[in-house]
């Protein structure tokens, strides 16, 4: 006879084991439950159902909005080329999609609701059919609403059809995520109320104290009226922390710990994933020294480093070598260093490693502001002489600074005719131009300048293949990252995409600059669909191509782009709220021959309709038409 | 002239409003014909009219969206001497990132007589007119004490170095003219316990028998309040309230046996959804 209490308890119990051991795809279990590595899977053939779902995380359960019932999804793996059937039914009862993330599918087959299609209606499957002509690790999730938030995100391997030259003896998914228990919409309700209501790491009254202590009255003071006097805050790192986030490695929490074995010698290979909606993780493993050998699906010349700075949507693998029988800490920190989440590498499965102690949160400087010393004086033609200050603690000109931003912006012009932004279309939802943006690929990334280890800077990263495409390009385009932290509004040039009436044109065959200048003070993961950015970092002809380039407060970065995918593409924020407050746009690539004004109505090919069925792409008209007509691809 | 005031104030406030509400409706107008579309490649693919549709929908869950909020700023007893009072200020808004509808309330209770002494109650269009800055214009009417309405004319937002400030002019529907100005900062002592101070000024124009009031400054509440954010969204508070009459309208109180001048000790809460 069992009693109530004891049956309680051993219900509870029962619960536990299943909150911890909550349904996971194979190559999200820890070692201590049987994952001592990826099988090479491959098929070209997935059913996939998006649907609501309960999970554990971090100890506590709630429902997840995801793909067959698990968090993260499953992978899909294939090889190179193969063509690929997946069919996506939507259970829920609103609309959903699945976006391919990276992979160069046909642009109708990118999954982005009112760019690329119409979106998944609730109880339809959808069939999308691609080959892509790549290989490497990338990844997918839902672009409706904030799905993404929720659970909706899954791994991609694409295996090369020829040899790989990575060498490795054992691959593991490291899908990085945020997870909270509020309801996304709160969250993002919570940031238009209050856009600083998860930031907990302002700068206090003590600190002042401390600052005045240690460098005097005067220069804390006049630091403090600086950032007071343009209504910011050195503290404005991310919009959603550790305070509501728990972070995740494949659906794990530190505590829950997820586990991977190797054995000492071999080379493991990591493919890293951040999946988040909104954090950008620091990467490292103390004491495990990690080479980088693909950056987003793309392998690049191997790069040994400690530690490397990872944007939301960005994909690392890096190959390491273990050589003592020992823990090691695989640690995802946020950037704001409010939270971080740990993984153990070990030569025993259920092994848990010493999780290192969160570091001090970084505080912006005059750079990520982009209006450093030889800004002040406003009328300034000649600013170009390079970014002279550097680091925390110069203090020289932030009195100056007060002076002439104080003033200015009460009139809502106040640098629009210095900081070169032409197209930005001023208004509330815009703060400040960036005076003086700079050159930061030789940066490793806020919080990472002074570690004593080796950081990644994207001025480091080359491709291992020579680029194919080493045109020059034929024309330059310039965007703004902007935006008003106070009111969270986001958006490129000033105008937010519920107010766009017009793409950004591309021409089908051309080669284009696209310059990015973040006016902000954030970090922004810009992605590109249906199109990499060769990353103009003085890599001649090894340009690291990339899908998503995180953009640093007073940045201004150039990518080169083969224009070489008719479609229409999403081009965004990767950071989920981001976006979802604006910040995105279409890039049209249009077919050669055609202007902008054919591509009107009539201008259209012959239409192929295509109802939302799983039968709608079967029609073969239209396969014909992905990959000889539409898709380009080779 | 009171006259030439009301009628110009009413006619003013009625075509704001309907500036606000043809504004509004701009914001959330969206292009929905296939002919105007920023872009429409996919309709080659998939039907034109669904394209539509999921491209309005796309357009506006980026940038185009509704919200609410809902704010008590100051929701607190306050004890002097000889009398204790509940105190209420709080306001919300419903509208996207330009233009809202902003409620406002405020007033005070007193325990003694188990009766509220003063209530208003404000509509206002909001817009936001540059980064940190929104114009308001609406309505106002005083519940308490006497059935009031005025035309609200104020500006609301974040004044260099962090100040908040919220300022409004009012002209009663006896063509009377008053104005509020409210000022507060914030001091973070740690990251959840922050002191507040808060400054209030009133004017009126002219000296309003009715209410007791001389022309010019009427009164001032500066106060500083302590709070504890349990959550950014729940904080209680205690604090402390200078509340003076100046001028005429201090003579009035005084005159009639009253104290122009008072310290009140505050507790309450704050709290936001």
């Amino acid at each position: 006879m069992v009693s109530r209490r004891q049956f309680l308890s051993t219900s509870l119990q029962a619960g536990l084991v299943l909150g911890a051991t909550s349904v996971l795809p194979a190559w999200a279990l820890p070692a201590s439950r049987g994952n001592t590595g990826l099988n090479a899977l491959s098929g070209n053939r997935f059913d996939l159902v998006i649907d609501r779902f309960p999970v554990s995380v971090d100890g506590r359960t709630a429902l997840a909005t995801g793909v067959n019932g698990t968090l993260p999804a499953p992978l899909l793996r294939f090889r190179e080329g193969d063509e690929i059937t997946i069919n996506v039914a939507n259970r829920l009862d609103e609309d959903s999609s699945i976006h391919w993330h990276g992979l160069l599918v046909p642009f109708y087959m990118d999954g982005v609701p009112g760019v690329s299609f119409p979106g998944i209606r609730p109880g339809e499957t959808f069939r999308y059919k691609f080959a892509v002509p790549q290989n490497g690790t990338y990844w997918y999730h839902s672009h409706s609403g904030l799905q993404e938030q929720l659970g909706h995100y899954g791994p991609i391997i694409i295996d090369p059809r020829d040899a790989d030259p990575v060498d490795y003896d054992r691959e593991y998914i490291l899908v990085l995520s945020d997870w909270s228990f509020e309801g996304p919409h709160r969250i993002f309700k919570k940031l238009k109320a209050m856009s600083e209501s998860y930031n907990f790491n302002h700068r206090t009254v003590p600190d002042f104290a401390q600052d005045a202590a240690e460098e005097g009255f005067n220069a804390a003071f006049e630091q403090r009226a600086m950032w007071g006097g343009m209504r910011m805050s050195p503290r404005d790192i991310a919009d959603v922390t550790g305070a509501t986030y728990h972070f995740l490695i494949n659906g794990h929490a530190t505590a829950d710990n997820w586990n991977a074995v190797f054995s000492a010698g071999e080379r493991v290979r990591l493919r890293i994933i951040n999946a988040s909606a909104m954090t950008i993780f620091n990467v490292r493993i103390p004491g495990l020294p990690m080479t980088i050998v693909q950056a987003d699906g793309l392998n690049v010349q191997p790069l040994e480093v400690d530690e490397f700075q990872m944007g939301v949507a960005e994909t690392y693998d890096v190959i390491v070598q273990p050589q003592d029988e020992k823990a090691y800490a695989f640690t995802a920190e946020s950037i704001d260093r409010s939270g971080q989440v740990v993984a153990t590498l070990g030569p025993r499965p259920g092994m848990r490693a010493q999780a290192p102690a969160l570091r001090p949160v970084p505080t912006l400087t005059m750079k990520d502001m982009a209006m450093d010393h030889g800004a002040m004086d406003m009328g300034g033609t000649d600013m170009g002489g390079g970014m002279s200050m550097d680091g925390t603690k110069n203090d020289t000109g932030m009195a100056d600074m007060d002076h002439d931003m104080s003033g200015h912006d009460m009139q809502g012009h106040d640098m629009a005719s210095m900081g070169g932004g032409g197209d930005v279309k001023r208004g509330p939802g815009v703060t400040k131009l960036a005076a003086m943006p700079s050159g930061r690929l030789d940066e490793p990334g806020l919080g990472l300048e002074d570690v004593p280890h080796r950081t990644l800077r994207y001025s480091q990263l080359r491709s291992l293949e020579p680029n194919q495409d080493t045109r020059a390009p034929e024309r330059e385009i310039e965007i703004h990252l902007t935006s008003n932290m106070h009111r969270y509004m986001w958006s490129f040039d000033g105008v937010k995409f519920s107010e766009v009436t017009e793409p950004i044109i591309f021409h089908e065959g051309e080669r284009v600059r696209m310059t990015m200048v973040n006016d902000t003070m954030m970090n922004h993961p810009i992605h590109l669909h249906g199109m990499f950015f060769d990353l103009v970092n003085g890599g001649g002809n090894h340009l690291p191509r990339k899908h998503t380039v995180i953009v640093k407060p007073g940045e201004k970065l150039s990518v080169d782009i083969s224009a070489e995918h008719v479609g229409d593409w999403a081009f965004h924020c990767h950071l989920l709220y981001h976006m979802h407050a604006g910040m995105m746009q279409v890039v049209s690539v249009l077919p050669s021959g055609k202007t902008e004004h054919s591509m009107s109505h009539d201008g259209h090919p012959p239409r192929h309709k295509t109802p939302m069925q799983t039968d709608g792409m079967q029609d073969p008209n239209i396969q014909g038409h992905d990959h000889h007509k539409m898709g380009g691809e080779h | 002239m009171r006259q030439v005031i009301r009628t110009l104030s009413l006619s003013a406030l009625t075509a704001s409003l309907l500036a606000g509400t043809a504004a509004y409706a701009q914001d959330h107008h969206h292009e929905g014909e296939a002919g105007n579309a920023p872009w429409s490649q996919a309709d080659a693919y998939y039907d034109p009219q669904d394209m539509a549709e999921s491209r309005n929908k796309a357009q506006h869950h980026a940038g185009g969206q509704t919200f609410w909020f809902v704010m008590a700023d100051r929701f607190e007893l306050q004890f002097t001497d000889d009398e204790e009072t509940g105190v209420w200020e709080a306001q919300g808004w419903l509208g996207g990132d330009i233009n809202r509808l902003f409620v406002k309330t405020e007033g005070e209770y007193s325990l003694e007589h188990d009766e509220i002494e003063d209530a208003e109650i404000q509509a206002l269009w909001s817009r936001a007119v540059s980064p940190y800055w929104d114009i308001q214009t609406g309505l106002r009417y005083d519940i308490e004490p006497d059935g009031k309405a005025h035309g609200v004319f104020g500006v609301q937002g974040l004044a260099p170095y962090l100040f908040e400030v919220d300022a409004a002019t009012f002209v009663s529907d006896d063509g009377d003219v008053t104005a509020r100005a409210e000022v507060e900062y914030e001091f973070l002592l740690t990251q959840r316990l922050i002191l507040q101070p808060r400054v209030e000024a009133n004017f009126s124009l002219q000296d309003i028998p009715g209410r007791g009031l001389g022309s010019g400054l009427t009164g001032v509440d500066a106060g500083m309040r302590l709070r504890y954010e349990i959550r950014r969204e729940f904080a209680p508070y205690v604090g402390v309230e200078w509340q003076g009459s100046f001028g005429d309208t201090a003579d009035i109180i005084e005159a009639a046996g009253g104290d122009a001048q008072g310290t009140a000790l505050v507790a309450g809460i704050r709290a936001w959804f």
